[in-house]
This record gives structure tokens, C-alpha cells and sequence, in this order.
């Protein structure tokens, strides 16, 4: 079966979606994420959607949920490298990822997490 | 109006979906809509084949390239035979649902689209209709 593969990079993880991804493997990756937050006790995770033609209602969910699961087990998510057309889509279709934080690209999520984690003495 | 090709393709998992959304990227290229355009229907095809697999029970979609000078366009019929929807209105309000996803499904696919038409009864299934011109 295919697996999103999750990266380590000191204290943070990269998840880098590059497949269309279908229900079950969107599924599977809630499960493998927070799964390796608590294996490597990882503070921020990074979520590149920049490969994503398409963000629908249930990958916009499943996006909430990944950022909320981390975020109850003391990391952080930024979603980065949304395409555009996507945004301009989401938020026609009425998602507005509310309580996610994006950045445009890796190296600033990068940034923008490390940033937090020296505010909050860690 | 001139249909230059028409594919049916079935909805019965949610591999299918997947198969659903590339094959009307396709399709949305080939009329020459915008990338923003495309992504809209591609988006709009996906939630409402995904209410075709969790409310009707699965199905199938047509998919037809018009041709209708000078414009160009793409039209998606999803079409179950599962229990139709009683109140459609209620239906397409945003954050209405009777399972457990977002509702905003149907809602949504209306916004992505140029035109939106949906035919069900109770009992009788459910034939959802859009189509986004060039």
C-alpha cells in the first residue's frame, strides 16, 4: 500500500504530499503523523501541499484535523506552499482553515516554527 | 449543443474519486479552461462524487466536452439510484449534513460552477448536473 512519507529534521517533522491523495491514504497519514510526533516527540510539523491540484472539503478536513491532532500532543502545524488556484477555490467552496497556520513555502513554515519555539523557551 | 466526447465512469470507492477528479482535469484542459477554472471543477467534481458514494449508495458520472461556438465547455452528471434527498434546499445549505462530513458538498459544487441543476426524490435517486464554460 502506498505511504506519505514523513521526514525528520531535528525537532520538526516534514510531510511533503506529492499523490492525489484518496480517502484511505489521508486517512492512514493521521494515523502515521501523530504516531511519529509522539516517537520522536516532535514539536512542529510541516505540511507541504505544494504538489495539491486539489484541495476538497474532506482533504481541507483532514488538514484541520492533522493540525489540531499535533497540536493536542504539543506540536505545531504550518501548511505551506498552497497552490494559488487552490486557495481561490477553497475558499469559494467555504473552507477557510480556520485555526491552521500556512506560510508560502517550506523555508519560511521553517522559520516561522523555529521562531516559536525559541519564543516559547523550548 | 455538440458533445464532442462523453466517458462514464463508475463511482463505487473512493479510488474512483480520485479516477474522477484526473479524468475531468483532463477534460477541463482539453476545452481549454483556466487553471483557476480548472481546479474549480476539478474541486466541485470531487465533492459531488463523493456525495454520489456516501449518500447515494455509489453510482456513475458522465463526463462530456461541449462544443457550443464560440464557447467551449466541460459538463459532469453524477447519478445514484440511492434514497434521494427530501429537501433540497436544506441540502444545499452550507454546514448541512446528515453523515459526518462538512456539508458543504453540494453547497460548494454550486458555487464552483457556471450552472447547477440537481433532479432527485425520496426513493428515487439523485441526478446532479454542472458545467463550468471556457
Amino acid at each position: 500500500m502506498d505511504k506519505i512519507p514523513i521526514l525528520r529534521m531535528g525537532r520538526l517533522l516534514l510531510v511533503t504530499i506529492q499523490v492525489d491523495m484518496h480517502d484511505r491514504l489521508a486517512l492512514q497519514l493521521q494515523e502515521d503523523l501523530t504516531d511519529r510526533i509522539v516517537a520522536v516527540r516532535a514539536q512542529g510539523v510541516l505540511l507541504d501541499i505544494s504538489s495539491l491540484e486539489v484541495v476538497d472539503s474532506f482533504i481541507g478536513r483532514m488538514i484541520s484535523n492533522i493540525a489540531a491532532m499535533a497540536r493536542v500532543l504539543d506540536a505545531e502545524t504550518v501548511v505551506v506552499g498552497m497552490q494559488p488556484a487552490v486557495a481561490i477555490t477553497l475558499v469559494e467552496l467555504g473552507l477557510s482553515l480556520e485555526g491552521v497556520r500556512t506560510a508560502l513555502n517550506v523555508e519560511r513554515g521553517m522559520a516561522l516554527l523555529n521562531e516559536r519555539l525559541v519564543e516559547e523557551g523550548r | 449543443m455538440a458533445i464532442v466526447t462523453r466517458a462514464i465512469l463508475p463511482l463505487k470507492s473512493s479510488e474512483d474519486i480520485v479516477r474522477v477528479r484526473q479524468a475531468t482535469r483532463e477534460s477541463a484542459i482539453a476545452q481549454g479552461l483556466s487553471l483557476v477554472d480548472q481546479t474549480k471543477l476539478v474541486t466541485a467534481a470531487s465533492e459531488l462524487a463523493r456525495n454520489t458514494l456516501d449518500y447515494g449508495g455509489g453510482g456513475e458520472v458522465e463526463i462530456a466536452r461541449l462544443d457550443e461556438p464560440p464557447r467551449k465547455g466541460v459538463r459532469l452528471t453524477f447519478i445514484d439510484q440511492g434514497p434521494g434527498i427530501a429537501d433540497v434546499e436544506q441540502a444545499l445549505r452550507d454546514g448541512f449534513t446528515t453523515g459526518s462530513g462538512l456539508g458543504l458538498g453540494l453547497g460548494g459544487a454550486r458555487r464552483l460552477c457556471n450552472e447547477f441543476v440537481i433532479d432527485t426524490r425520496p426513493g428515487q435517486g439523485t441526478k446532479v448536473t454542472i458545467a463550468r464554460w471556457r
